[in-house]
């Protein structure tokens, strides 16, 4: 087979659609978990196919062009390249990972979870692979279906709440991109991202057309102020629900901007960068304090990624080497470091059904393997140097610093901020005397748990200690981000 | 020879990894074995590698570098891991693996019983030796670390360890909190470290091609004034970092804490190797800090107000661990004292003998504590030479080497320091000596409370019984050291007296990599006479604890009743725990927790609701999708799309 003509990104992204399909096919619960299994598993293995094959230059790999209507530029257009390359792959490591926790602790309606698992799946691969905006916006939409439904029928709590204010707060952000789209469509004649970013459009165009999509992004990453949908719906959400939001949904939002705002209206870019930078400094500070206060483990985590997606925007607010490429890590980081969180927490709530720091206390005495791998899933996420965070975290701040040293100040602090927050979670859950009666008798992982932590906890050490192997994909389409845009914006 | 030097790396982490997967089954005895052997491995490596640089090629200035791999390659920022094999780093490395063996052989008695004096099982005494040995690996990485970005691994790197070591008896609160505090304290050092490098960095690294100590100190010549704000900036910040790590002013307040660990880590890590990081972190960067005499003297005083200030709080305390506490923190402060004055070889010769005797006196304590089953208050102890003859002989050993009797490890250290200050800063040179007098006596204080006398808690001292072989012989070797660990360092006027050339062992050995440095020089009279001052005042502190607490004589009660105002002050270690408290933490929380509620539930939460309200006003439509018919929404958000496509489908 010609790997040069095969459409693996067409694989990549409809497989997890034939999957869901799929399900349909069994009728027992067992049956439709292995299917999915096997599904993500294969997704995720067509995925790192990518990789052997992948020249370090900054271009569109694997471009598959398919005219859709003639007379009208809208095509089904997909390619990747070294932003949204490790964005796929994080998509399709976190799939099987969700569905194997999943295999135990959804009892109801198991089909329709794992259809929507899937689909949802296939639905965020769409937005990283699209390359036509038209495409992009009909992905970016549908995210929002499956993920409604798995909030509102799994979740727990106000889990209706949640999921319509998650919805209506995410489609409200959105809605306006539709008609700049459309805008740009009619001053430009494509709606192909690779015409429109040489287009130079003009001056007033790129100004509300880059209010309008950050507004949609920043919502999603969510920056501050634009972030109260996210406890909410971290909290509700059944724990696989909160991975993908964390993991892949969030990174969403900081992709739209690397991928449409940035190249697609430099000069709008120019005024509003100083502005991306105080929210995003502001989200680092605010996100940790209000980590801080938090009773419940879950919303502790949540805050955390206010805080941490901070950071990851101050990356791309300080659009130099450094800062951007760290973005892009950074966001795969989180995704890897907080989706352990919420699957540990997780494990927690399957036992005790709560959350609450103060019905815990002691654990390590009594779930040694847990409490010893949440202690490596803290420090990676407090950036601890040797794992995956602090690579992130230090090549952002850094090239932070090279914009303006107060920046980086100021995100420094939230890296104190940090330690505090994370291990007064440490201290509420493993440490202290194992007095609450509830927890003395609480089984340790057993081997599926362990199996569902370790490719995270493996790939924790692998960043940390090797991020070059990841660098060196990022950086070239990095660098070719700012030889479009750079020179506009002075940098 | 050197091209191996990675191994001393490999032995620990090795060590850490195979009784973190298979301690439970290979037993304590098998855990002990292993972990042993990792550290004495490493050691035998150093012992290979100073070996190596003794023989390295003169145009080598005695440095060999080994670079492991490229790490971080983003543009221009290019950061190897890689090894820097100096005089300076084979110094670090031989104290840490060589004391650190010590403490690993000790533990391995000590640790078989828990804080309550029951066995401790084998799962959680292979942990005990996980944590230890991983923090021997991050401590050699950073003492060979050859740029600022691996420094900051090993930097952080231990501060986990001590924080993991120091929560050991993590169900104890006490414990627990301790542990987080430690940590948190540190990071805030840790900020002042990342900001520097960040800042080197900017000015530096695009010239240099990376964070290379040696690249960037190259680059030093392109500044033309000395104490560039931008330099001393830099410095300043590090030299923040330092004060957290090594428990200076205004970070120190973690360390006293940190004293809930298990007395090996105590000995190990807060007293002879981790809390020296921040004074081995401004001997290495002694290039900058030459360029900012500014930040010099920030250091010098930093370390002498602390060695004051600490050794005060030591004078009251009746913890035995607390005073060996706040004594290494004073102790860390002469050390400061003396890198801050550019006396770098006389702080690292300080930080080898310190780590000596105490290590040896926290060792003695955790023996005396075990005797006692956990009681550490001097005031509930006396009467113990007897009952603990072997103890007794190590503690009064460690403690006359750091009361700075002369002749013993602690005198030539501490005199090298204040010998150097004396030239160049007088106020300095007095509360040095004025601290020196302070050291002898709340040294003796200790000794003369727990072992001479009689016995104040007669249940205690009944049960007391003197700790088996494998605790109390490895001691012998840090004893050792505390007596003669000071020859390495004679000072040439000394040596002069018997016709010795260059009876400076450590300085000749340190000599490549502190070859710029100037240090002045007295005539050798002179010196003498300031060795006899330093020998009277630690005499005169060793006579006035033996009056006030052996002889109980009139005079030294009186005097101490002349100083009892101040006595709540120091008991209270100046309340400056509780001032943090009251301006920092507090405040935060406060903060934290307006945010949370005003912030993000009253005015975020409202604006949204409000603009969601208006809108609702507006149709019928939204008003159902508020009261949650987004099922409907979602289809007719699909239905949308399609009608879109098919409206360009057909007209577009």
């Amino acid at each position: 087979m010609d790997l040069t003509t095969f459409p693996l990104l067409s694989l990549i992204l409809w497989l997890p659609v034939l999957g869901a399909l799929a399900l349909f096919l069994f009728a027992d619960a067992r049956s439709i978990r292995v299917t999915a299994l096997v599904v993500t598993l294969l997704d995720f293995a067509a995925s790192l196919l990518l990789l052997p094959r992948w020249t370090p230059d900054g271009s569109m790999h694997y471009q598959e062009v398919l005219a859709w209507a003639a007379g009208l530029d809208f095509r089904y257009h997909l390619g990747v390249d070294g932003i949204s390359l490790w964005l796929v792959l994080l998509t399709t490591l976190l799939g099987p990972i969700v569905v194997l926790f999943s295999w135990r602790n959804v009892t109801e309606n198991v089909r329709s979870f794992f259809f929507l698992l899937l689909i949802q799946q296939a639905g965020m691969l769409g937005v990283f692979l699209s390359l036509d905006l038209i495409l992009f916006f009909i992905f970016w939409e549908f995210t929002l279906i499956p993920m409604y439904f798995l909030i509102g029928q799994w979740g727990s709590g106000r889990r209706v709440y949640a999921a319509t204010k998650f919805f209506l707060y995410t489609m409200a952000g959105s809605a306006l991109m539709l008609v700049v789209i459309l805008l740009l469509y009619f001053q430009t004649g494509s709606f192909n991202w690779l015409t429109l970013k040489e287009a130079g459009l003009d001056r007033t165009l790129q100004f509300w057309g880059f209010l309008t999509f950050a507004l949609a992004f920043a919502i999603k990453v969510p920056m501050f102020p634009f972030h109260t949908w996210l406890p909410d719906a971290h909290v509700e959400a059944p724990t696989a629900g909160s991975v993908i939001l964390a993991g892949v949904l969030l990174k969403m939002g900081v992709y739209g901007f690397l991928r449409f705002c940035l190249p697609l209206f430099p000069q709008a870019t120019a005024i509003f960068l100083p502005w991306i930078a105080g929210l995003a400094i502001v989200g680092i500070l605010y996100g940790s304090l209000t980590a801080l206060v938090q009773k419940d483990v879950k919303s502790l985590v949540a805050y955390s990624s206010i805080a941490h997606l901070g950071f990851v925007m101050l990356g791309v607010a300080s659009m130099n080497e450094q800062g951007l490429s760290g973005a892009v890590l950074q966001s795969v980081n989180h995704g890897l470091s907080t989706g352990a969180l919420f699957l540990m927490v997780g494990m927690i709530y399957d036992r005790r059904h709560t959350r609450l720091l103060a019905e815990f206390g002691g654990l390590w005495r009594q779930m040694p393997v847990y409490s010893a791998l949440f202690m490596v899933v803290v420090m990676a996420s407090v950036g601890l140097p040797g794992l995956n965070g602090f690579v992130g975290e230090f090549t952002i701040l850094l090239g932070a610093f090279r914009v303006n040293p107060l920046w980086a100040a100021l995100g420094t602090l939230g890296v104190i901020l940090a330690a505090w927050y994370l291990l007064a979670a440490v201290r509420g859950l493993l440490h202290g005397p194992l007095d609450n009666p509830a927890n003395q008798h609480l089984a340790d992982l057993d081997r599926r748990e362990v199996l569902v932590l370790a490719p995270l906890v493996l790939l924790f050490f692998l960043i940390g200690l090797f991020p070059a192997l990841f660098f060196d994909k990022i950086t070239p389409a990095v660098e070719l981000l700012l030889r479009d845009v750079g020179p506009v914006i002075g940098r | 020879m050197l091209n191996y030097s990675w191994l001393i790396l490999l032995f620990p982490a090795a060590g850490a990894v195979i009784n973190a997967f298979w301690g439970r089954r290979l037993g304590r005895r098998g855990v002990a074995v292993v972990a042993n052997l990792a550290v004495l491995a490493a050691l035998i490596m150093a012992l290979i590698m100073a070996a190596g640089v003794r023989s390295l090629p003169a145009a080598a200035h005695g440095r060999y570098e080994l670079t492991l791999w490229q790490w971080i390659g983003v543009g221009d920022l290019q950061v190897d891991l890689a090894l820097l094999i100096d005089p300076l780093s084979v110094v670090m490395a031989l104290v840490v693996t060589g004391v650190g063996f010590i403490i690993h052989l000790y533990a391995a008695t000590y640790m078989k019983l828990d804080d309550e004096h029951h066995p401790l099982d084998a799962r959680r005494y292979a942990r005990f030796f996980v944590y230890l040995n991983f923090f021997i690996l991050m401590m050699l990485t950073l003492v060979l670390a050859n740029n600022f970005l691996q420094l900051y691994v090993g930097w952080e790197g231990v501060g986990l360890a001590s924080y993991l070591l120091i929560g050991f008896w993590f169900h104890k609160p006490s414990a627990a909190e301790a542990g987080k505090k430690a940590f948190i304290v540190n990071r805030i050092g840790d900020f002042g470290l990342a900001l520097a490098i960040m800042w080197l960095f900017f000015l530096f690294g695009k010239s240099a091609g990376s964070l290379g100590f040696h690249d960037l100190f190259a680059q030093l010549e392109t500044l033309s004034a000395q104490n560039s704000p931008a330099l001393v900036g830099i410095t300043l910040l590090l030299l923040l970092a330092a004060t957290g790590k090594s428990a200076q002013i205004p970070l120190f307040v973690w360390l006293p804490d940190a004293m809930e660990g298990p007395s090996p880590v105590s000995a190990l890590i807060h007293a002879a190797t981790m809390v020296t990081a921040g004074v081995y972190m401004i001997a290495r960067t002694h290039p900058l800090y030459e360029m900012t005499p500014a930040s010099m003297t920030a250091v010098a005083w930093i370390g002498g107000l602390t060695a004051l200030l600490a050794a005060s709080i030591a004078l009251v305390q009746t913890d035995l661990k607390r005073i060996l506490a706040y004594s290494t923190i004073s102790q860390l402060g002469y050390m400061f004292l003396g890198v801050g004055v550019g006396a770098y070889a006389a702080g690292i010769f300080h930080l080898t003998t310190h780590a000596f005797y105490k290590a040896l006196l926290f060792l003695a304590a955790g023996s005396v504590m075990h005797a006692l089953h956990g009681e550490l208050n001097i005031d509930r102890m006396g009467g113990l030479r007897a009952k603990l003859p072997r103890t007794y002989a190590q503690f009064l050993i460690g403690a006359a080497a750091l009361a700075g009797l002369p002749l013993l490890a602690g005198f030539w250290s501490k005199d090298e320091i204040l010998y150097i200050t004396y030239q160049k800063n007088m106020p300095l040179y007095i509360i040095g000596l004025f601290t020196a007098f302070l050291t002898a006596f709340y040294s003796f204080r200790a000794v003369f409370r727990a072992f001479h006398g009689a016995p104040r808690d007669h249940h205690l001292h009944d049960h007391a019984a003197e700790q088996p072989a494998g605790m109390t012989r490895p001691l012998w070797v840090l004893a050792a050291g505390a007596l003669f660990a000071g020859l390495i360092g004679i000072p040439a006027a000394v040596g002069g007296l018997f016709g010795v050339e260059h009876s400076h062992l450590l300085e000749a050995w340190l000599h490549p990599v502190f070859a710029n440095v100037q240090t002045p020089h007295l005539p050798a009279w002179w010196e003498l006479g300031l060795l006899g001052a330093s020998s009277l005042i630690a005499l005169a502190g060793l006579g006035l604890a033996y009056a006030r607490y052996v002889r109980q004589a009139g005079w030294a009660l009186r005097l101490q009743r002349l100083f009892s105002p101040v006595q709540p002050l120091l008991e209270h270690k100046y309340w400056i725990d509780e001032i943090y408290m009251a301006a920092i933490v507090t405040p935060l929380r406060r903060l934290a927790r307006f945010f949370y509620t005003f912030g993000d539930q009253t005015v975020i939460e409202g604006a949204v609701n409000g603009l969601g309200r208006v809108t609702a006003g507006a149709g019928v439509a939204v008003a159902r999708l508020q009261s949650g018919v987004v099922g409907l929404y979602a289809l007719s958000l699909l239905l949308g799309a399609v009608g879109l496509l098919g409206f360009f489908l057909l007209f577009g």
